[in-house]
């Protein structure tokens, strides 16, 4: 019994820090709680400066920026250290899921704390650059990649490329009989051997890429024809990339890269590997993950000097060698086992279009892929 | 909504100070509420028209199905292991329950994807029995891997409140039963269960609003419930008033629930007459063996082979080079902020539980009943909701980590409510009276007499809490502090870009730390007589 009564004592102690702690988040002091958060204060007004900074401005930037990547630490990490070590800028990174961020960054509307939005693939930065988010970027930093992997007026540029392929498990599959094209996979000798993501977001890019490229009907076709073919649904990349290695299906659509961290994880003996569409048929589309200036920023030139940094040869190796994807800008080699960039001659679209992500769901939806 | 407060409160100053904090927590959990109509109303017709449509309603279908499935699914994992590790001589009972216990650490995608790795058509399970000429298993995926993955998984949401009802059960009755020659089955079911029926009710109906909410486990089974449509809406479209439309059928099927549940309680008090005295137990006997390959089947399937299949990814990948890094930093913020919370959320469900059972009346029934509207939503709703209110109505708390804990508390508070409600049925008011009358304070008679009865309940609904917050990711992602790294967030982040070495290596460390609130809640419970 006293034991207990001691414990008891406890317990009050602690329930009594707690609502001292509750009443000083409601409370509202920010003192110590705030930690190095650091709130920004008065947000509003920075939206106003349009023009873009200049140059020599970018080249002396100081300060701090905060980052909402959608582009995992793992991925993006190291390099935004080396960012931080050359250039002196203080880096304060966000990480989440690309969606769940262009959604956190609508709902805090000109409040946002945010200067700059890192984004996994085309259709959320068109997205965004649609709802006017973003402060165009100059010509200069624009330049420093080819035409097809930025937003026309300049609302975002692209980091690095992925290129959707078709993953095949090794030993059900000779890649020298596999069909240079993704509609030839409706014919139904593919019947129940294919594996694909409807629920996941580069799949839906890549859908709304073929919408662009070959129009609403034969999408609609290929769509019904593969479902009908008894496509097996997966949740994501890795998921179909495992289960195409497993056997459980014999190809899988899925983006290039998931492969080779499969291979660093289980060795060469990984049953599955990458077919790269080479003649530009859609499904070898080339999407990008990119970045943007937000309207909300307060240090323009800094978020801007980011951008550039992420386009410059060591960052560009960097998602060449570290993250198994096609650099953008056009001076650096891709050092790993996949064709170079250029060889791939991949489909050339307008990225923006792939911000019409709804177009893309209504039409899942109504094929009966999505439920 | 008129609120009125019940006249015999009226000069009682300690029960108007608890009705205020109560209705301060029950405001608190209402923001979501509050964000979704504001997101609903931006176009009315268009939100009643998603929400009648037949994806919609099929999906809800789908939805409600699960989660009555995975209840009782639960129920039966759960009540008949309760039983064994309080009331029985099973060997190492108390290991046994904290086992038992931890299935609920690991997030339940984590827990999904390691069923498919194991019993998938070509998994790891069909690779042993190719010998035997298996090609291939039948399919997991769809409903019943849904249900297998959430049964297993959320099952320790009955256990601990149905434990610790066991635990502060008075045995004056089941003596009562037995001087009568009643045997061990009858005494169970006639006396035990019906006392056990508020902390089970409690439970299920937990395991019920988190399957309304579980995104992870329904992805990778590929179950089309409502809460993937409201994914595939934010993910596929970030059409957030499509998404908020959908999120309110999901808060309407939780209300239907929690009001079905609470015609289920009854009026029925179970307190004990006398000082509560320490249960029986029942010797097993031969019974202990199907005992042990009870609880060791489902501590095999829920918690020894998603482990096993971890540390299997950690291994493979070491061998192939890859390494691990030191999360210590993840590893701190994540027992911190888990820890932080349940405490701050087991206080907030004192006053509710309290005016619930006590206090019983229209308005404390609206308060309670409102504490479990967050619950059954996908964590990413609440998660925008705050972000909303707090990006634009407290900016100097967004992104704090008060705002984060808040977050929690707005997620999980029907964790801590139910158990602790539960609690407060089994104290008889007579010991608060007899405090009473000897002349001390209201305040001081809760604090020495009602507290100390409370403590296995609160404990339980503490650990509860712990355990869910531990793995939460939407709302940790969207409203921590910048660069506020938790294991959780590792986990998803490292799986979703394929780095399976260090991603298992942290999801392991997580069901690690989980496991210590558990052991020392075990350690402390008063020895069985």
């Amino acid at each position: 019994m006293k034991h207990q009564a001691r414990l008891s004592g406890i317990f009050i102690l602690a329930i009594l820090g707690a609502l001292a702690l509750v009443a000083v988040a409601c409370g509202g002091d920010n003192g110590d709680a705030n930690g190095d958060n650091g709130q920004p204060e008065a947000p509003t007004e920075a939206a106003n400066q349009t023009p873009a900074a200049e140059p020599e401005d970018r080249g002396s930037a100081s300060g701090s920026i905060t980052v909402y990547s959608g582009r995992a630490e793992a991925l993006i990490g190291p390099i935004i250290e080396q960012f931080e070590q050359e250039t002196g800028i203080d880096v304060r990174v966000r990480y989440g899921g690309t969606p769940e961020l262009a959604a956190t960054l609508l709902e805090e509307g000109s409040n946002s704390p945010a200067d700059l939005y890192i984004g996994q693939d085309a259709g959320s930065l068109g997205l965004l650059a649609a709802e006017g988010l973003f402060l165009p970027l100059p010509e200069d930093i624009l330049g420093l990649v080819p035409a097809q992997y930025r937003a026309d007026d300049g609302d975002w540029v692209g980091l690095s490329g992925r290129a959707r392929v078709v993953v095949y498990n090794t030993d059900a599959i000779d890649p020298d009989t596999l069909p240079d094209s993704i509609f030839d996979y409706t014919d139904p000798q593919w019947s129940g051997r294919i594996g694909w993501a409807p629920t996941n977001a580069s799949f839906q890019s890549f859908v709304t890429g073929m919408r662009v490229v070959h129009g609403e009907d034969a999408t609609r076709e290929w769509l019904e024809d593969i479902a009908a073919n008894g496509a097996r649904e997966y949740p994501n990349n890795t998921s179909i990339v495992e289960a195409v290695a497993a056997g459980e299906v014999e190809v899988g659509f899925a983006n290039h890269y998931y492969l080779f961290r499969f291979l660093a994880e289980r060795g060469e003996g990984f049953g599955a590997r990458n077919f790269y569409f080479d003649n530009g048929d859609i499904g070898g589309l080339m999407n990008v993950a990119g970045a943007g200036v937000l309207t909300t920023t307060r240090n323009e030139p800094a978020a801007q000097r980011f951008i550039e940094y992420m386009l410059q040869q060591d960052a560009q190796d960097y998602f060449a060698q570290e993250t198994f994807e096609f650099p953008l800008a056009p001076n650096v080699n891709v050092s790993f086992d996949v064709p170079p960039l250029a060889e791939l001659e991949p489909v050339r679209i307008d990225l923006t279009d792939l911000g019409d992500l709804r177009g893309t769901i209504e039409l899942l939806q109504s094929t009966g892929v999505l439920p | 909504m008129t609120v009125r407060v019940p006249r015999y409160a009226a000069f009682d100053a300690p029960a108007i100070a608890i009705g205020l904090v109560a209705l301060a927590v029950a405001a608190a959990m209402l923001l979501p509420a509050i964000y979704l109509l504001l997101r609903v109303s931006q176009d009315f017709g268009a939100s009643i028209d998603v929400m009648t449509g037949s994806r919609a309603i099929s999906a809800l279908g789908n939805t409600v199905m699960l989660a009555g499935a995975a209840s009782l699914g639960a129920l039966g994992i759960a009540v008949p292991a309760a039983w064994l590790t309080t009331r029985t001589d099973l060997p190492f009972a108390r290991l046994w329950f904290v086992l038992l216990s931890l299935p609920l650490a690991i997030p339940s995608y984590v827990a999904a994807m390691t069923l498919v790795i194991f019993l998938g058509p070509r998994g790891v399970l069909q690779g042993w029995l190719e010998p035997l000429g298996v090609d291939r298993l039948p399919d997991i995926y769809g409903f019943w891997g849904a249900w297998l993955a959430l049964t297993l998984f959320t099952f320790p949401y009955v256990l601990l409140p149905v434990r610790a009802a066991l635990m502060s059960m008075d045995r004056s009755l089941e003596e009562a039963a037995r001087s009568l020659g009643k045997s061990n089955l009858v005494t169970f079911v006639r006396v035990i269960l019906p006392q056990l029926r508020p902390a089970a009710v409690a439970g299920a109906l937990l395991v019920a609003l988190y399957v309304l909410s579980d995104f992870g486990a329904v992805s990778i089974m590929n179950f089309p419930s409502l809460s993937q449509q409201i994914y595939v809406q934010y993910r596929g479209t970030l059409d957030r008033d499509a998404a908020a439309s959908l999120a309110m059928l999901l808060v309407m099927v939780a209300l239907v629930i929690v009001v079905a549940e609470g015609f289920t309680r009854g009026r029925a008090r179970y307190h004990a007459v006398a000082a509560a005295r320490r249960p029986v137990r029942i010797r097993l006997g031969r019974w202990k063996w199907a005992g042990l390959v009870y609880v060791s089947t489902i501590v095999g399937l829920a918690l020894v082979l998603p482990i096993g299949i971890l540390g299997w990814q950690v291994s493979q990948g070491l061998s192939q080079g890859e390494s691990v890094q030191a999360i210590r930093s993840a590893s701190i913020n994540s027992a911190y902020v888990a820890g932080f919370a349940a405490v701050v959320t087991v206080a907030a469900a004192l006053p509710v539980s309290y005016l619930a059972v006590r206090r019983p009346g229209a308005f404390s029934a609206i308060i309670e009943r409102v504490s479990y509207s967050g619950y059954a939503l996908p964590g990413i709703v609440i998660a925008l909701a705050l972000v909303f209110f707090g990006a634009n109505y407290a900016p100097v708390l967004y992104q704090t980590l008060p705002l984060l804990v808040f977050a929690y508390m707005v997620l999980f508070l029907p964790q801590a409510l139910g158990t602790t409600r539960a609690g407060f049925l089994q104290i008889n008011p007579r010991t608060e009276e007899a405090g009473r009358s000897l002349g001390r304070s209201p305040v001081y008679v809760f604090f020495r007499v009602t507290l100390p009865q409370l403590l296995p309940g609160m404990s339980a609904a503490g650990a509860l809490v712990f355990l869910t917050v531990i793995k939460e990711l939407p709302a940790t992602l969207l409203l921590s502090p910048i660069g506020f790294d938790t294991l959780a967030v590792q986990v998803w982040s490292l799986s979703s870009e394929a780095y399976f070495t260090r991603a298992a290596f942290a999801a392991s460390v997580l069901v690690l730390i989980s496991a210590v609130p558990m052991v020392i809640m075990a350690i402390r419970e008063r020895t069985p007589a």
